[in-house]
């Protein structure tokens, strides 16, 4: 959270901002990242201007995964997870484990 | 706060002039503003939406593209070592190294959260060894291990093993620049690890099931285990081993040296 503030910062100071308003992030379900602890720690470090009043807005992203054997996407909660169509358990996730902040909006 | 002009006061305090020019109360302002008002409350200062979409864990990825375009650049094959604590990552790489002797020629990093123990265990091998403390950091980050290989000679070395904080959650989530993940799993942790940790297997290329001399005391069921390895994990090649016997040590070597090869050919020193 430190690193997304640092950026935050840097970009609301680069375009003259006054204040932030909203702060986008995209989570993966599978990014090893809990909502809750992004969100905990905002509320710690958020606490002066130009961050005070920002809403941290928090984009889920749900896993998904390709079957290697047969090509299928697929979703799952988790890297276990078995093809629907043909079983196999060898599989590529091609989303989930973002960890990515979007965008912000400033005045 | 106005809604009108954002000017922090009360709305009841003061009154705005309207945009057909009608006084309606005394105008408090010194300042113009680029935005007329209305009586709809649009904000004085204009929203703007500016897209980043940068990733977070940018600093650490950044670190270690650069750590593994050097290793690279070298022709060094680097290996993160990973597992629970105990599961014998210092015995097997002690035992490695003394199996490969010079060829190829071995240095390691090791990271614990204190003590310098394994240091001085793998010093033993003949081995140049950086001890990295984390303190209360639970894995090594890409910019510790830069730190920490500039206290070796990397000229003479093929391969460097990174071992790293013993622990099967967070280090998963940290690229350190290494070019080989290698997990281990000890037949004393019983046959579920795998399916319980499944980030740390997903990602590796090569699974260790360690102990094997006490596999029949643990009862360990080798085909079950290997079966949630093969699940968690079905691109990594496996071995079984004990490195106190040497039992298995033959084909693991033998693995590391043909992986040792093809990147020696790449290096550009």
């Amino acid at each position: 959270m430190q690193n997304v503030l640092e950026s935050v910062l840097a970009t609301a100071n680069q375009q003259g901002a006054r204040r932030v308003c909203v702060i986008r992030l995209r989570v993966g379900s599978l990014s090893g990242v809990l909502p809750e602890a992004l969100e905990f720690a905002f509320e710690a470090l958020a606490k002066s201007a130009p961050l005070a009043d920002a809403d941290l807005e928090i984009e889920p992203v749900a896993a998904l995964f390709r079957c290697a054997p047969c090509g299928q996407d697929f979703a799952a909660d988790s890297l276990l997870g078995e093809c629907p169509v043909c079983g196999a358990i060898s599989q590529s996730l091609i989303q989930g484990r973002e960890l990515q902040l979007t965008s912000m909006e400033i005045e | 706060m106005c809604n009108d002009c954002g000017c922090g006061k009360d709305p009841s305090e003061h009154k705005h002039k309207q945009e057909n020019g009608d006084a309606q109360g005394e105008d408090h302002h010194p300042h113009s503003h680029e935005m007329p008002h209305s009586s709809s409350g649009t904000p004085a200062a204009p929203r703007r939406t500016i897209a980043l979409n940068q990733p977070i864990l940018d600093d650490n990825d950044r670190q270690a593209e650069r750590n593994r375009g050097f290793f690279r650049a070298r022709g060094l094959l680097a290996i993160n070592v990973l597992s629970s604590p105990g599961s014998g990552k210092t015995t097997l790489l002690g035992e490695t190294i003394k199996l490969l002797g010079d060829n190829p020629k071995a240095g390691v990093v090791v990271g614990d959260l204190a003590t310098d123990n394994d240091a001085l265990r793998l010093r033993a091998a003949a081995v140049q060894v950086v001890q990295i403390n984390t303190g209360t950091v639970c894995h090594l980050e890409a910019g510790m291990v830069a730190r920490a290989v500039k206290q070796l000679d990397l000229s003479s070395l093929g391969v460097l093993f990174i071992e790293n904080v013993g622990n099967l959650v967070c280090p998963a989530s940290f690229d350190l620049g290494e070019d080989l993940r290698v997990v281990l799993c000890s037949v004393t942790e019983g046959e579920d690890k795998p399916l319980k940790y499944p980030p740390m297997f997903h990602m590796a290329d090569a699974v260790i099931v360690t102990k094997t001399d006490l596999a029949a005391a643990c009862e360990w069921n080798r085909s079950l285990g290997l079966a949630n390895i093969r699940k968690a994990a079905p691109k990594a090649s496996i071995f079984e081993l004990s490195a106190r016997t040497g039992d298995g040590m033959a084909r693991w070597r033998d693995y590391l040296r043909g992986r040792t090869e093809e990147f020696k050919d790449c290096g550009l020193f």
